[in-house]
């Protein structure tokens, strides 16, 4: 009884929070909520990934791109095209889904340190691309990018009308995509996959003596990591309208991973936490600058530079006073902890020096 | 075959400064195991600073060579303390971390000091005033200008100094040591924590020449010129084998070369459907080729024996 | 004695590192259901070998076959699924994972629960879940680890780290549980108690390959054993009779017994 409680609560907060955001602050602030909600997705997205299966992908943007790109491509003037929403965002998915296994399939045997740089890299492969294929053939319309995409339709219901509605009806849609995407992963995280992972995160060599195909598994959790994203990304496409390669960058992809990092890599919940919180404070901030007027006459820290310092500061505080995130899972905090002791304690369960 | 030789030249001259700056990735991850992520915005820094002095002394009647002299001294040690800082803060507690943190941190570290100049310098690309004359030195149907020649003379001198240094004195020796195993060269008595903190000061030594170099052949300079040519500096030096000095010094003018060439060919050899606007991709194309079909580089990774 | 049936074969292994022969022209067979060690002194190429026939290396010359397959080279992954398990020397349990958690990741290879499975939770993945965790649980108990399922493996003491490892190896279901020095940093009373574990193991039906510096416990339980010294294979068979083969002993001792 106290669970369906609990439910129902959450429940109702859920479906008056944009209306009462939006009477309280307007509908702007609705409209943050849309792109926050967007945010969680891309995050959990990158947790599967980051948290899940210990890999750092710094170019996870690109999936977001894919996504997004397919959208505008099957339903725009570009092409033509004008397939209904609910074909574009599988097609979406699984496209981005097949990038991520192209990009892993050669490079998740590489350490650390370096699929990091390679995924950077191919992040910004991307969006070069996607620069600069309006010639010789107009594929992605360049630094213009591609406007006017449909809007999303259930049926003859378009979300963009009436006009006075539509963030409050994305904002329903987006959280049902949200809900679903934190459902999925928490049933990934506590299944057999989940489990190998694990594995791979803690020890890869034991796991993959343990008949876990280390190779297969790792794409995995790269393909369903990118998979999120470009659903994400056919949304997004739905919502604005627009997109160009101006919205794909590698900062874009550093404040995903920053998500996921402040929340606590792993844990689902603050994940989620980390991505309201990181798409929230950059419009909080924007009250800055006029603040700062009012204080200092003038303005001292451009609030745009001021989001970005921000950002490599709380990376830097959080790596060295809170590695486990600002609201870790108790799992997680124990291994970061685990590392400094045993290292200092030499410990030889650690090592295999056999080889 | 003018444009081969110019373009081979520019390639050398490029080059050199990449092998500078791949020099302290390689020397980093040789002993820390760590990509110093931040490394290419201390070149931004080295440049930023040697341009603000030269534009302070543009008017003084002073020679040009002199004026990036004293740039260059002014931003060797303002890089110095700049790597000096960003070790012993940031790096030097997660020593024992899980390989993920410094990563991040370093991520961290790299936007802390871009949105930093970003303030101190503002957004705008700063342009470096006219210092030098116009002259150029004909090489064979190609030219070659002072700072070009500039450039390729230091950076061999430089190189050839830190080989040696790196060889034959008790630093090298010591340096060499830590990177191998730690744990063993504290036993011989080193001080492996002054050693790393020494290896980052070098590296960013040479990034500040790297940095007023750059500033100085292209003409400007701004926050955001780190990054990528940073991560260009990393390829060179993953393509000559991290850690390996003179693999860094191969790979990058190898790199440098290849994008010259790629950058004066590749609209011939696509029929003008890639331009040089997809230069940049290069450096990334190169980078995972390498790492796909060669991890260890050219001349061999040289990476101790680490957890 | 019941007629001995082959499980591996290796014929003429050869590995060279760097210009160092580690391995060579090593050939030495184990029997079903067998306690078989490898020993020799330090630097003989016992891990080396190890390590091939876990697929840690590939050899670089001959072969090696269980149950009549070729496996040289296979990945690690491929030989657990042909029925090879390992422990490890130094212990690579999943440190932050609990007990119970670590064996269930060895059922990972004889399981097939898909993502789809995962997600929409069908009735087959909640099965096959309910099995790996009551496996899981049998296996804890088998080793003697019964109550600590859901410890971290870091807080278990050594010797039940050690278990721990072996409960892990064998959810993969093996035909040869290859243990590489288990009774390492054991006091007599934990090996007397890792001694009757591994009978238990081969009473059903498991062929132990060790690697053991333990003297005592190879003459204890093994029923045979092979002898290296610098990479190749000095002795095989019974351990009275290679305990008195003058090679060996030289090997060990470094001087010809007349």
């Amino acid at each position: 009884m106290k669970k369906t409680l609990k439910f129902a609560a959450y429940a109702a907060i859920l479906a008056i929070l944009p209306f009462a955001t939006g009477l309280a602050f307007g509908k702007t602030w609705v409209r943050i909520l849309d792109f926050a909600l967007l945010y969680v997705m891309l995050a959990l997205g990158l947790n599967i990934v980051v948290g899940f299966a210990g890999l750092l992908d710094l170019g996870y943007v690109a999936f977001f791109a894919v996504g997004a790109y397919c959208y505008a491509l099957l339903a725009s003037p570009h092409f033509g095209l004008h397939l209904p929403f609910w074909i574009i965002l599988p097609i979406g998915a699984f496209a981005a889904g097949i990038f991520g296994m192209l990009l892993g399939a050669p490079t998740l045997r590489l350490r650390g340190d370096y699929l990091a740089i390679v995924t950077l890299g191919f992040g910004e492969i991307i969006r070069i691309f996607l620069n600069n294929l309006d010639t010789p053939y107009n594929i992605t319309g360049g630094p213009q990018g591609i406007d006017l995409i449909d809007p999303i339709r259930l049926g003859s219901f378009s979300l963009n009308q009436p006009t006075s509605h539509t963030v409050y009806s994305y904002y329903f849609l987006f959280l049902l995509f949200a809900l679903a995407t934190a459902f999925v992963s928490m049933r990934l995280q506590h299944s057999r996959i989940g489990r190998a992972w694990a594995a791979i995160r803690e020890d890869e060599i034991a796991a993959e003596a343990m008949g876990i195909n280390t190779r297969n598994i790792k794409l995995l959790a790269f393909a369903m990591g990118a998979s999120f994203g470009g659903l994400s990304g056919g949304l997004f496409a739905g919502f604005e309208g627009f997109v160009s390669p101006e919205s794909f960058t590698l900062t874009e992809s550093i404040m995903i991973l920053s998500m996921v990092v402040l929340g606590g890599m792993g844990h689902i919940r603050g994940v989620i936490f980390g991505a309201i919180l990181l798409s929230i404070l950059p419009e909080a901030l924007r009250y800055v600058g006029p603040l700062e007027q009012s204080l200092f006459g003038r303005i001292v820290v451009d609030p745009s530079s001021l989001r970005m310092l921000l950002f490599g500061l709380s990376l830097i505080l959080v790596m060295l006073l809170r590695p486990a995130g600002l609201w870790p899972s108790p799992a997680r905090k124990r291994e970061l902890l685990a590392h400094g002791e045993t290292a200092k304690h030499e410990n030889a369960n650690i090592y295999d020096a056999g080889r | 075959m003018d444009t081969f030789l110019q373009q081979l030249i520019n390639g050398i001259v490029l080059g050199s400064i990449y092998s500078l700056v791949a020099l302290g990735y390689t020397l980093v991850y040789g002993i820390m195991g760590l990509i110093n992520f931040a490394h290419g915005d201390i070149v931004m820094v080295g440049a930023m600073v040697t341009l603000t002095v030269a534009r302070l002394l543009a008017d003084s009647g002073l020679p040009g060579p002199v004026i990036l002299g004293i740039g260059v001294l002014t931003a060797i040690p303002a890089c110095m303390a700049v790597g000096y800082l960003v070790e012993r803060i940031a790096y030097r507690p997660l020593r024992n971390a899980p390989r993920l943190a410094p990563l991040i941190t370093a991520i961290g570290v790299s936007i802390l000091l871009q949105n930093l100049a970003m303030m101190i310098w503002g957004r705008e690309y700063l342009s470096f005033p006219q210092i030098f004359p116009a002259q150029t030195m004909a090489v064979g149907g190609a030219s070659i200008s002072t700072i070009q020649f500039l450039i390729i003379v230091s950076s061999a001198i430089m190189m050839a100094g830190l080989s040696r240094l790196i060889r034959k004195t008790r630093l090298g020796n010591a340096m060499r040591a830590t990177a191998q195993n730690p744990e063993i060269a504290t036993l011989m008595g080193v001080h492996v924590n002054t050693i790393i903190s020494i290896t980052f000061v070098l590296g960013s030594a040479l990034a500040a020449v790297a940095g007023m170099m750059v500033s100085a052949y292209y003409g400007i300079a701004h926050y955001d010129m780190g990054f990528i040519l940073g991560l260009k500096a990393f390829t060179a030096a993953v393509l000559g084998g991290i850690g390996n000095i003179e693999g860094a010094m191969l790979g990058g003018l190898l790199l440098g070369i290849i994008e010259s060439m790629g950058a004066g060919y590749l609209g011939t050899l696509t029929g003008g459907v890639m331009g040089s606007n997809y230069q940049d991709a290069f450096a990334f194309f190169v980078l995972i080729l390498v790492l796909v079909f060669r991890p260890s580089g050219l001349l061999g990774e040289r990476v101790g024996e680490r957890p | 004695m019941m007629q001995d049936v082959k499980l591996l074969e290796v014929q003429n292994i050869g590995r060279t590192f760097g210009g160092l022969a580690a391995l060579s022209g090593v050939s030495l067979t184990i029997n079903r259901g067998e306690i078989y060690a490898l020993i020799g002194p330090n630097g003989a190429g016992k891990t080396t070998l190890f390590n091939v026939l876990t697929g840690i290396y590939k050899p670089d010359s001959g072969n090696f076959r269980l149950e009549g397959v070729e496996m040289a080279g296979k990945k690690p992954s491929e030989m657990a699924k042909s029925g090879i398990a390992r422990t490890f020397q130094n212990i690579r349990l999943f440190s932050n994972m609990s007990a119970i958690e670590n064996v269930m990741v060895g059922r990972h290879c004889r399981t097939r629960g898909s993502v789809l499975g995962a997600i929409f939770g069908n009735s087959r993945t909640r099965t096959e879940e309910k099995a790996i965790a009551e496996k899981a649980k049998h296996l804890l108990d088998y080793v003697g680890l019964a109550g600590h399922a859901h410890m971290l493996a870091r807080n278990l003491s050594y010797g039940d780290q050690r278990r721990l490892e072996i409960a892990r190896a064998l959810a993969t279901e093996p035909k040869l549980l290859a243990l590489d020095e288990p009774a390492a940093g054991m006091n007599p009373l934990e090996t007397d108690s890792l001694k009757s574990l591994l009978e238990t193991i081969r009473r059903d039906g498991v062929t132990l390959l060790l690697i053991e510096h333990d003297v005592k416990l190879v003459m204890d339980i093994c029923d045979r054993l092979a002898v290296l010294n610098f990479g190749k294979k000095v002795a095989e068979g019974e351990p009275a009779l290679v305990c008195s083969d003058p090679l060996v002993i030289e090997a060990y001792l470094g001087v010809s017994v007349s």
